[in-house]
């Protein structure tokens, strides 16, 4: 594999791993709002 | 407004596993990396992610703002989302796309998705056991000239399976088949992948290493960068993959809260649509291809059928060098993984048809659901019967690519320009989980629309030529004319068997396929190809009124199926003047 599409493909795919990961797992561990919010598997009281 | 129980999400992850599930789809696989070694190699992805970051991510922005905008105010589709945003005519009439994209793309769409559920089924029973690979290729287009009943068989199974998790409701069905489909699509992608990277040169009949494939593909040719046709396919990509401009974005986000975060989520399922066609899109198709077929073998191909003749006539047999068990095991995940990145898209599409019946006529959310497969399984049927006629691509061409165009052009107008870029900004950061770069705000304003002007502009041409069937035009003046026929056909016959008679006479015993040469440039099997065409369509009168009947029909059924579109469009805005006439008399 030549350098340029080494660094063409390591470069992309690693910014872009990463980046997807960074933001999915913002999404994971990130505090629920108070009740209501828009999701109904954190109810109190089944909607 | 719907007097109906309230739909909505279970989890935020669901949500963001559901609308990534939107926006992968077929395409992912089969598109984009045909896009990157045609535009490119590895150059292609600089357009790519300038156009992602200029027009994807600010698109997704104003799409997941006006859906939540809409859905608190109870508007769950585009016409009166939009028609909340101003109250002007026009504007929910413009909606009306967010609709008729949506229902017309599912339309072919299902069938598309009906051909890998049905693949997998083939790999799982060994049809193509033992096949050369012109059989396998073969095996598509009988199955595409529906031969059989099979292809109308699964068509019917895949659009009853749509229709049943839709009538699950959003949590209960889209969001549980996300949640079981995105995960599972990464495995499949994830196994494929390094099945394709460690093919060894030798082995099991491989006659490139895998890697090869990828450094094809990656390999930057800067040049391309300077040519606007790049940036074109470089922004049609963008808005293939990721699903804007069709409405069903801001149908998921209307049933989001008004402080609860869109931004975050945003580019949580945007990025991991870019994850899965940048990292795993490109290391399946090509190669593996390029493994068993070398370069110009896979460069042929794809001229002839693009990605898609590469995903289905070549790959079952590519799989088949594995061995049967490792064959099918391949099959199931490759077939598979397409199937789940279709029909997480395919359910995106019924939610803004869903959500118009329940919230302007009082649809229960099942009924709904069970229209909406009705009306797919009405419209479906004459890209069903007629695909080889071209009636699938002109609904792929005027639903999937000039509407979509439209519709996001407008939107945007409306959102940064009518509606009001400060009002804008502040629901994009409204309950926002990250810092939005204030260097959106002025993107969204200008440089998105400009671009996307640019785009429209762009298509003109190609839509007139598309409505004159100029294409279809050129050919049926080409088979009529027998005199030229004959008379090209003399002019070619000394040169062509002088310079490739060996070649042709080989092809002409059947020893050989034309791809398999690999001594020959891609311009002069070009020339063989031409040459071939001609000399049966001088010889074999039956072979030229067939084509010229073939061609005939084409323009009819492009015709018919293009009146269709428009009166189905009618029948939508009339059903929305309906409701309005409806809200305004409640």
């Amino acid at each position: 594999m030549s350098n340029a599409s080494f660094f063409m493909m390591f470069s992309t795919m690693t910014i872009v791993t990463a980046v997807t990961a960074y933001f999915f797992f913002k999404v994971l561990f990130s505090k629920p709002n108070p009740e209501p919010d828009s999701f109904s598997e954190n109810d109190d009281v089944p909607r | 407004m719907s007097g109906q129980e309230a739909s909505g999400w279970g989890s935020r992850v669901g949500l963001v596993l559901a609308m990534a599930g939107n926006a992968v789809g077929l395409g992912n696989f089969i598109r984009f990396p045909i896009q990157a070694i045609q535009n490119g190699g590895g150059a292609f992805i600089i357009p790519y992610l300038v156009c992602f970051l200029l027009m994807g991510i600010p698109l997704l922005f104003v799409e997941w703002s006006i859906g939540r905008f809409g859905g608190n105010k109870g508007n769950h589709s585009t016409p009166f989302i939009l028609h909340e945003m101003d109250k002007r005519a026009l504007w929910k009439y413009i909606g009306v796309f967010g609709i008729f994209t949506n229902l017309v793309v599912a339309a072919y769409y299902c069938y598309l998705e009906s051909w890998t559920l049905s693949y997998m089924w083939q790999s799982i029973v060994g049809t193509f056991d033992g096949q050369t690979q012109d059989q396998v290729a073969g095996f598509f287009g009988e199955y595409t000239s529906l031969n059989s009943v099979m292809p109308i068989l699964f068509w019917v199974l895949c659009l009853f399976m749509n229709t049943w998790i839709l009538s699950r409701g959003l949590s209960g069905g889209v969001e549980k088949a996300s949640k079981i489909g995105m995960p599972l699509l990464i495995l499949f992608g994830v196994f494929l992948a390094y099945k394709a990277i460690t093919i060894e040169k030798g082995q099991l009949g491989a006659i490139e290493d895998g890697f090869k494939g990828l450094e094809f593909l990656w390999e930057p040719k800067f040049d391309s960068i300077w040519n606007t046709k790049v940036w074109l396919a470089a922004a049609g990509q963008i808005f293939f993959t990721l699903s804007i401009g069709m409405g069903s974005i801001q149908c998921y986000a209307s049933y989001v809260g008004k402080k609860d975060d869109i931004a975050l989520n945003a580019m949580s399922a945007g990025w991991m649509n870019g994850f899965v066609e940048i990292v795993l899109g490109s290391a399946i198709l090509i190669p593996i291809s390029i493994g068993y077929l070398g370069i110009e073998g896979v460069q042929d191909l794809v001229k002839e059928g693009g990605g898609f003749g590469l995903g289905f006539q070549t790959l079952p047999y590519l799989f088949e060098q594995w061995g049967s068990v490792m064959s099918v095991i391949a099959g199931i995940a490759w077939f598979g993984l397409l199937f789940f990145a279709g029909i997480t898209s395919s359910l995106a599409m019924g939610t803004p048809v869903m959500a118009f019946l329940r919230d302007e006529f009082n649809w229960k959310e099942s009924n709904a659901a069970w229209m909406f497969g009705g009306l797919v399984l009405i419209l479906g049927l004459p890209t069903v019967l007629f695909y080889n006629y071209g009636v699938f691509d002109e609904f792929d061409y005027w639903a999937g690519t000039v509407s979509l165009v439209v519709f996001a052009f407008a939107e945007i107008i409306l959102f940064a320009w009518v509606f009001g870029m400060d009002k804008g900004w502040a629901e994009i950061n409204m309950g926002a989980e990250i810092k939005v770069p204030k260097a959106y705000k002025f993107i969204i304003k200008y440089v998105t629309p400009l671009i996307l002007g640019a785009i429209l502009i762009n298509s003109l041409p190609d839509i007139w030529e598309n409505l004159s069937n100029k294409k279809s035009k050129e050919k049926i003046a080409y088979y009529q004319d027998k005199s030229r026929i004959t008379r090209l056909h003399h002019e070619q016959e000394g040169i062509m068997m002088n310079k490739y008679g060996s070649v042709i006479q080989r092809l002409d015993s059947s020893k050989v396929h034309l791809y398999e040469i690999t001594t020959l440039k891609m311009e002069q099997k070009d020339s063989i190809k031409s040459f071939i065409e001609n000399r049966k369509l001088k010889k074999d009168e039956t072979y030229r009124l067939e084509k010229l009947d073939h061609e005939h029909k084409s323009v009819l059924y492009k015709n018919i199926s293009r009146v269709m579109l428009l009166l189905l469009w009618l029948t939508i805005a009339y059903g929305v003047y309906i409701a309005y006439k409806k809200r305004k008399t409640a």
